[in-house]
């Protein structure tokens, strides 16, 4: 008995070769040209998501310094509702959900931004 | 008792799963059905999808347990398990989804072209998923006790039985309609009841959880002790040990099969190794409620943990590729972030009611089993027995799709990287032994009777995951320099280390101090020297970074409306 040949599904490879587009073709050919234009896009998309991260780590990370530092924020209630559980339990997540979408805003805008650059040249 | 209809809520979970396992079964036509569904899922969907197989036995029942025993810092554990898609949407979802791969392995492999950082890749896949499955199938157990009182090995069993046949069928993981209705399952058997209770929490006068003193019983209660516990009576307490009047006080033995009487406003014993804290210590973060050492440490230890353990758990990396492109990837991300939002609001409410009106569970230290005892201790009658037999059946959801998730991505790659010298098998065949194996071991795991709750446990597996995927995951899409050699011996640093911290802390021997503290939550330093060692080795081998790197960086980030060749 013969074991069955491993098939192995990747992404479907879209083979429509590059028109007249110069960039498209150096980043196809991944020339110096090219190289450069990936690494201008590989920054421009982690300098997002770190700029974004980092507001989010300094938002959530400071609550429980704010909590070892400031004593009374511990104790404070707004609204009848012990502020750390109002802050963990419910803020928290209409927050994370702001910078979801603020970076998906952001990262699909410098796709288009790229993309129109490719298309331009 | 509410035993029949329990089990009728368990046995409509369980038939509901295996017919529509049956029928998708007849649905599986190729590998890429098996594996991921189709690649055309809507954001909506996919991320109920991802939602229902995320939110296991800990987010349905172990949050509440934690923040009965111990407070509001626990709060961290639900806000770290949403926390860590919002990393995963900065900097995994849309090149992950490029990348192409199904799992990590691949992912390690197409992204390094080793086979040797593809084998230790997966022996990490199937330790995480084994570490993550041991509680789901103890939450089983523990649910199925509450319910009708069977020994705990069986709703273990059952489980483990269930989504064996279910996957080794080819069923439910295929089936993204059927997690995607999981989700809203769980959510509903959590708000309903949790709605009614506030109401009747409400009625009661609103009474603070907050207090000056200890929990105390708030009026006469019988608890029956279903296990050898030893407790700690804090003042001399009369009680009626089995019908006998007697006094308790300091630490107390108490034998499986025993009944005692608390009079009204006693206070709680609590188990051995839970400290009884006042009130307003357990209402008050870093107050080391419950007998936590190093709160403000072991806070960020867990919160790093979460952040950055989710983006490598098995079952949640397979769900990307069913997006059609990186884009929809993040935007799915994003419906996640505000479906996982929306269930978390409510295992706190369950936590808080159940310092309240369910504190004996601190005196046996099942605090796991807050959320199903609340409905009985709350409301009571036929309206608190149909919410328990909702709240049961939507455990049961829990336990199984989470269980399914972690089996279906713990057997592929047992079949793909570990079976495959098994000569002359079919492909179904080695993917049936692959099932058998991947559930059985984890349940051998979970019937000796651990002293952890679910939702210390699953924080050990996103420990491991934090420290070996996430730095091979964000070195290998944002950092050209990442070598094959970098990759094993951050993988080996951060998977052995945090190994050593998890099996120290599951064995109990180290439970005072420091030690204790860094042991149990070891992410804050085994997450910085797993990634300074990939760094540190990828510089030294430097003249070994993969030749076609550049082409692996233009598919992983290049927007898909290009129309690039994809390799």
């Amino acid at each position: 008995m013969t074991r069955p040949e491993r098939v192995r599904v990747t992404a479907p490879r879209r083979v429509r070769r590059p028109p007249g587009r110069p960039a498209l073709r150096a980043l196809d050919e991944q020339d110096v040209v090219g190289e450069l234009l990936v690494r201008s896009l590989v920054r421009a998309q982690l300098g997002l998501a770190l700029r974004v991260g980092g507001v989010f780590a300094l938002l959530l990370g400071g609550l429980p310094l704010l909590f070892a530092l400031l004593p009374p924020v511990r104790e404070a209630r707004v609204a009848g509702l012990p502020l750390p559980w109002l802050l963990l339990g419910v803020l928290v997540h209409p927050a994370l959900l702001a910078c979801g979408w603020l970076h998906v805003r952001l990262a699909e805008r410098a796709e288009r931004d790229f993309v129109e650059l490719v298309d331009r040249s | 008792m509410s035993v029949r209809l329990d089990v009728a809520a368990v046995a409509l979970v369980v038939l509901a799963t295996l017919g529509i396992g049956a029928y998708g079964l007849r649905l599986v036509r190729t590998t890429s059905d098996l594996l991921v569904a189709s690649r055309s899922v809507r954001p909506v969907w996919g991320a109920s999808a991802i939602g229902g197989e995320y939110l296991s036995a800990a987010s349905f029942l172990g949050v509440a347990g934690l923040v009965l025993a111990y407070g509001v810092d626990m709060l961290w554990y639900p806000v770290g398990f949403v926390a860590g898609y919002l990393v995963l949407l900065l900097f995994v979802a849309a090149p992950l989804r490029r990348s192409g791969a199904y799992t990590l392995p691949d992912f390690a492999e197409a992204r390094l072209g080793s086979r040797r950082v593809r084998r230790l890749a997966s022996v990490l896949v199937i330790g995480i998923g084994w570490l993550y499955l041991v509680p789901q199938l103890q939450g089983a157990g523990l649910t199925l006790r509450i319910a009708t009182g069977a020994p705990a090995w069986v709703g273990a069993v059952l489980v483990a039985a269930v989504v064996m046949v279910n996957v080794a069928g080819g069923g439910m993981r295929s089936a993204t309609f059927v997690q995607a209705f999981q989700y809203w399952l769980k959510l509903t058997a959590l708000a309903v009841p949790a709605l009614v209770l506030v109401l009747a929490w409400r009625a009661d006068g609103a009474p603070s959880a907050g207090g000056p003193g200890p929990p105390v019983f708030r009026e006469q209660t019988a608890v029956s002790i279903d296990a050898d516990v030893r407790t700690v009576v804090p003042a001399p307490v009369g009680v009626l040990l089995d019908g006998a009047p007697v006094t308790l006080s300091g630490p107390v033995e108490l034998r499986a099969g025993s009944t005692v009487v608390f009079p009204e406003g006693a206070p709680v014993p609590h188990v051995e190794h839970l400290a009884p804290s006042a009130g307003a210590d357990w209402a008050r973060p870093l107050s080391g409620a419950g007998g936590l050492a190093h709160p403000l440490y072991a806070t960020y230890a867990l919160a790093l943990a979460t952040f950055l353990g989710t983006m490598g758990l098995p079952h949640v990396l397979v769900r990307f590729y069913t997006n059609p492109d990186g884009a929809t990837a993040r935007r799915t991300t994003l419906v996640v972030l505000a479906l996982l939002g929306a269930f978390y609001l409510l295992p706190t409410v369950y936590g808080a009611l159940g310092r309240l009106y369910t504190p004996e569970l601190l005196l046996t230290g099942r605090t796991d089993a807050v959320v199903l005892a609340l409905p009985g201790a709350l409301v009571g009658g036929l309206p608190g027995r149909l919410l328990e037999a909702l709240l049961v059946a939507g455990a049961f959801a829990a336990f199984l799709s989470t269980s399914s998730g972690l089996l279906v991505s713990t057997a592929g790659v047992l079949v793909q990287d570990v079976l495959r010298g098994a000569p002359g098998r079919g492909q179904h065949r080695q993917f049936v032994r692959a099932t058998l194996l991947a559930g059985t071991v984890p349940l051998l795991l979970a019937l000796p009777v651990s002293g952890l709750a679910v939702g210390q446990v699953v924080g050990l597996a996103f420990a491991v995951a934090a420290s070996t995927f996430c730095p091979l995951l964000v070195l290998g899409i944002w950092w050209r320099g990442l070598t094959a050699a970098g990759a094993t011996a951050g993988l080996l640093a951060g998977g052995t280390l945090s190994s050593a911290a998890v099996l120290a802390t599951l064995s109990g021997l180290v439970d005072r101090g420091w030690p204790e503290a860094l042991l149990s939550q070891p992410a804050a330093w085994t997450v910085p020297v797993a990634f300074a060692v990939m760094t540190g080795v990828s510089l030294a081998t430097r003249d070994r970074v993969p030749p076609d790197v550049g082409r692996t960086m233009l598919q992983l980030h290049a927007p898909e409306q290009l129309g690039l060749s994809g390799s």
